[in-house]
């Protein structure tokens, strides 16, 4: 909103130059964003505050400087305007208010007579200013007037109005007024309307009728200026999607008592450029008075609010200074009572009237102090399991990233089986509907990653999805890790250690090994097994007695690749290699691997307990197992067996080589294994070692392995 | 030839600084002769070794022999010698260049100028850092974290911290709707919550006053993406609610944090605002903490703070009886507490912490982006 220096000079005799002026208007909270021009053509670009409509113009913003530097605040000039005993509901043009609680005051004023031409050189240069296109004098009376005290008014060609009266009353449903941007409307019964004996000729507070409007040929005029109620114009604003000037004053209220003033100058404008006769007094019809009670202000409540010692003096002056009345009432110097001036609708309540006192005092100017506190700080229940996967995500080289919450139905569909809540007024169709799952999201980092050539991509994302559950909105907490297979394929090569006594089974590694054409593609098992490490680096951090892996997980994952992972028998995420059906979909020139990780499940078991296991005080023994499997046996079996043997010496059982081709035949694969044995109570003695071993062996012949030299 | 402690011919005061001259003078030439380590340590054997040292000697030769008149005299000029050649050892050192190169010239070696071959280590997301960072500047002054949902109920995220139905407030936060919502009271309605104000009427309802209260969290509206828009962002929140929670304390505590946080030069500055759950409502102004606050930089005008010297930071204020009324059956009398809230937001704060020029950039996942946190 841009308003002229020079205009608001014209109601306080200000000293201080129009930068000062900037700044310490946006002091008291009428800020000015920024000032163009300079004299004359001083320009303020003004953000005001909606709940301050009484200072979007420039005698309101006049009054709050005059406030600011305590000087007087000249009174707006009405030269003709008859006493207010003259005004009379009837005089020269009938108005019947038929909805008084939608339009409590509605003032007239007719002129016959005027002529109609361009509004004169200075009218005109102040509403260029403003960015206001100057129309005619009529026309731009009434904007002027809107700038200057910010009451908007209305001017009809008194020869195009029916029946010679105006009736406030709501539209018939179905019925139409073509407003003065030409457009026709179809309005309804919630909307208020100014009209005529037979049409609309207005629609209230927001837009005036294209029929009745002023043009060349008018002689005679209709000045209208009511008090429309807030939330009706509104209403019909949103409605017919409208935003006027006017629409933007009244539905924040308008001053009451300006209906007359505003009138009166609007008539002064047209006569002093147009000539004409002004026609009887002044109508107003006051229907429904408004009513402002006067608030008790306590010194009490100001210091108990605002802290430090304001002193009475200067809340005195502040109050007054803006308007408001004030008796002392009581005890004298404690409480008082304050008349809310008309224009200043947004003060209802003691608490408004400190925060005039504030802002006027100067925010500033009050001491900064820190407060005393008695209670306690608590973390939220599951923010150690947060910090401590992130942490551990970070350590593995994964960037914390985030993706938008919105994603389209088409990947909610693809990607999770949950209800959806979709978006009523969603910014595009790609996002119009929140994420049920955090995939698409990573997919799309990871693809915006691969365009442009960045192959090295390890991402983690933590947050929620948003899902509708038994008929109410849920909000599941999700981890997500993606990867570009090249940046698995970096990791340091794992030790692949698999703790028999507490880490749980690993899915076989060796039984992917090959590519389409069956050629021996060693890399991809390895890389699983080093994503796959990750997603048990993360999930070590949890308390669980046993992890177990199967291959149930999404379409959208790799059959043959990707596992769910099952803490004590819980689902509790699935991770693996991304299909091919959605890598070739989405135009994807790498592999992918993602993991999804159900937070609230995590969080339900909480983090791992810390306790000391006394370190080994006997030297341990490995001892490596050459076997020959049919594939169909994966590593599960072995470990499986070797732990149904039940031997507590037994500390590590795991995988050191797979091999596949060469003299091995095809369907079969030769895996190294290497088990560590060690006692608590003694040094092994060679022919336990022995004993145990021709156990094992025993045991993973009659899965069909066959031992090798 | 080397230096050879002379027996004393007299032992006048003069004979024996010539003497000392001579061998202090004998010793940092010597010194200067060092060039390898086993050299450094020979050079300090010679001098200093208890046993068969020059001082040792300089011990036996001048001082054990000095006849009794002669002995204080001597003790003092010999004392100071000690000093002397103790100095002159000390400060000795191995040149390292040559003899280095040639100590490595038998052993295996590698270029210590070749880069690192680094691990990979992920980095913190900027925004979640900043907010992180900020939240503990909180947590610090007694504040505890604090939740909520991010699909929200008209009730939470508008009616019940004061944004009456139909109030134009409401139009200046773009909310985005969910779908379906007509047939129910208005109240019920579901939609994304445009700020993490609602967290301030769930945690009062369930908390009893005193509390204070710090909320990070994600919001949406519906803000078209640009370099200073996305239609998600996040917002930091802060509410404490006590007795005798004043105008001041609001101002100090946020003075304060944006201390810590920013660094102690920053100057913080109120100015009058509006927002429909706080009153009197205040837009709270750091001094730039790019351009110290003169608006100008060595490179020309300070396009953060636009040349003003002062950058909008967060929105606050103390908060309005009226919010209190929607929590008054649990201890939220505002007759008798008051309080105050603020909110920022952290991506708008990263922005500026960090000189990040397009808030696009946090939400593309771009790994050339975010490994600048690492």
């Amino acid at each position: 909103m841009k308003l002229s220096a020079q205009w608001i000079r014209d109601f306080v005799d200000l000293a201080v130059d129009d930068q000062r002026l900037a700044q310490d208007l946006t002091a008291v909270g009428v800020a000015v964003e920024s000032i163009s021009g300079s004299g004359a053509d001083c320009v303020f670009e003004m953000e005001i505050g909606t709940n301050r409509p009484d200072a979007m113009n420039h005698y309101g913003v006049a009054r709050e400087a005059a406030a600011i530097y305590d000087l007087p605040l000249k009174q707006l000039s009405v030269a003709r305007s008859p006493s207010a005993a003259q005004a009379s509901p009837t005089g020269a043009f009938p108005i019947a208010v038929e909805e008084p609680a939608l339009c409590p005051r509605f003032s007239a004023r007719v002129i016959r007579g005027t002529d109609i031409k361009p509004s004169p050189r200075e009218i005109a240069h102040r509403l260029q200013l403003l960015d206001q296109r100057p129309i005619s004098n009529a026309v731009d009376a009434t904007n002027y007037v809107l700038w200057q005290m910010g009451k908007p008014t209305h001017v009809f060609d008194m020869d195009l109005l029916e029946g010679r009266r105006l009736i406030i009353r709501p539209a018939k449903n179905g019925e139409k007024l073509k407003t003065l941007d030409g457009v026709e409307r179809t309005l309804t019964a919630e909307d208020l309307v100014v009209a005529d004996a037979k049409r609309p000729v207005g629609l209230a507070g927001v837009m005036g009728g294209f029929d009745t409007m002023i043009t060349d040929k008018t002689k005679n005029i209709l000045i209208e200026s009511a008090w429309w109620d807030p939330l009706t114009v509104r209403k019909t604003a949103r409605r017919h999607g409208i935003h006027t000037d006017a629409s933007h004053r009244f539905e924040r209220g308008a001053d009451f008592e300006s209906t007359v003033p505003s009138c009166d100058l609007v008539a002064e404008l047209i006569l002093s450029s147009g000539g004409g006769e002004l026609i009887g007094d002044v109508i107003d019809v006051v229907s429904n008075k408004l009513d402002q009670a006067p608030i008790i202000l306590r010194l009490s409540e100001v210091h108990r609010v605002l802290g430090g010692n304001l002193k009475t003096v200067e809340i005195f002056r502040i109050l007054k200074k803006l308007g408001f009345g004030l008796i002392p009432e009581g005890q004298a110097g404690i409480e008082f009572e304050v008349r809310i001036p008309s224009w200043r609708l947004d003060v209802e309540r003691e608490i408004d009237l400190i925060e005039e006192i504030a802002r006027m005092h100067g925010y500033d100017k009050f001491e900064n102090t820190l407060p005393a506190y008695s209670g306690a700080v608590v973390e939220p229940p599951n923010a150690a399991m947060d910090k401590a996967l992130l942490q551990r995500a970070l350590a593995l080289g994964y960037n914390e990233a985030i993706s938008l919450s919105f994603i389209s139905h088409e990947d909610a569909e693809t990607f999770s089986a949950a209800t959806v809540l979709e978006l009523e007024n969603p910014l595009s169709a790609e996002a119009s509907v929140m994420r049920t799952t955090m995939v698409p999201g990573m997919l799309g980092m990871l693809a915006w990653n691969l365009n442009r050539d960045l192959d090295d991509v390890r991402l983690l994302e933590m947050g929620h999805v948003y899902e509708m559950r038994d008929g109410d909105r849920v909000e599941p907490a999700r981890l997500c890790l993606g990867a570009t297979a090249s940046a698995v394929r970096a990791e340091i090569s794992p030790e692949s250690a698999i703790d028999i006594s507490s880490a749980g089974a690993n899915s076989p590694s060796a039984r992917e090994n090959r590519g389409k054409d069956g050629a021996a593609r060693p890399q991809v098992a390895e890389e699983f097994r080093c994503f796959k490490g990750d997603v048990e680096n993360l999930l070590s951090a949890v308390a669980h007695d046993e992890l177990t892996f199967d291959r149930q997980t999404a379409e959208y994952f790799h059959p043959g690749r990707s596992a769910r992972v099952l803490m004590d028998g819980m689902p509790v995420a699935q991770f693996g290699q991304i299909a091919e059906s959605v890598k070739n979909e989405r135009k994807l020139r790498r592999d992918l691997y993602l993991a999804e990780f159900d937070l609230d499940q995590l969080h339900a078991r909480g983090l791992r307990r810390m306790v000391y296991q006394a370190l080994a005080r006997f030297p341990a023994v490995e001892r490596d197992f050459s076997f020959v499997f049919s594939d169909d046996v994966e590593f599960l079996a072995m470990w499986r067996a070797v732990r149904a043997l039940r031997i507590a010496q037994v500390r590590d059982f795991k995988p050191v080589e797979i091999f596949r081709g060469g003299s091995i035949a095809a369907g079969k694969y030769s895996i190294l294994l290497r088990m560590r044995l060690q006692s608590d109570e003694a040094t092994l003695r060679d022919e336990l070692i022995a004993h145990w071993s021709e156990k094992i062996v025993g045991a993973l012949r009659q899965l069909g392995g066959v031992q090798r030299a | 030839m080397a230096y050879t402690v002379p027996k004393l011919a007299d032992y006048s005061a003069a004979a024996l600084t010539s003497a000392a001259a001579e061998c202090v003078r004998e010793c940092a030439r010597e010194a200067n002769r060092v060039r390898t380590v086993a050299e450094l340590k020979a050079f300090r054997d010679r001098w200093l070794a208890r046993k068969g040292g020059v001082l040792t000697q300089i011990n036996d030769l001048w001082l054990k022999n000095a006849p009794k008149e002669a002995k204080r005299e001597a003790g003092m000029g010999v004392n100071q010698l000690k000093a002397r050649i103790q100095e002159i050892v000390a400060s000795a050192i191995a040149p390292p260049v040559e003899p280095a190169l040639a100590r490595c010239e038998t052993v295996d070696r590698v270029d210590v100028s070749l880069p690192g071959i680094r691990r990979p280590i992920g980095a913190e997301h900027p925004v979640m850092r900043a907010s992180r960072e900020m939240c503990a500047v909180f947590q610090r002054l007694g504040f505890s974290i604090a939740e909520g949902p991010v699909v929200e109920t008209d009730y939470y995220n508008f009616e019940a911290l004061n944004f009456p139905p139909n109030h134009p407030a409401r139009d200046t936060q773009d909310t985005l709707f969910i779908a379906g919502q007509q047939s129910k009271p208005q109240r019920e309605r579901l939609l994304l919550r445009t700020h993490t104000s609602p967290v301030q009427i769930r945690t009062m309802e369930k908390m009893r006053p005193p509390i204070r209260i710090v909320i990070p969290g994600t919001v949406h509206r519906n803000d078209p993406p640009d370099a200073s828009h996305s239609p998600m962002f996040h917002q930091i929140e802060g509410l404490a609610v006590d007795r005798n929670i004043t105008f001041g304390n609001l101002k100090g505590t946020l003075d304060h944090t944006m201390k810590e946080f920013f660094g102690s030069s920053v100057k913080t500055s109120f100015r009058p605002s509006f927002f429909p759950f706080t009153e009197p409502s205040a837009e709270m102004y750091v001094s730039c903490f790019i351009c110290g606050g003169s608006g100008n930089r060595e490179s020309g005008p300070c396009r953060p703070c636009k040349q003003t010297g002062w950058i909008e930071i967060l929105g606050c204020g103390m908060v309005d009886p009226n919010v209190f009324e929607f929590v008054k059956d649990n201890g939220y009398d505002p007759k008798k507490i008051s309080g105050f809230a603020f909110g920022m937001g952290a991506d708008r704060i990263a922005l500026l912490k960090y000189g990040v020029d397009d808030i696009q950039l946090f939400f593309q996942g771009d790994v050339r982006f975010l490994r600048q946190w690492a």
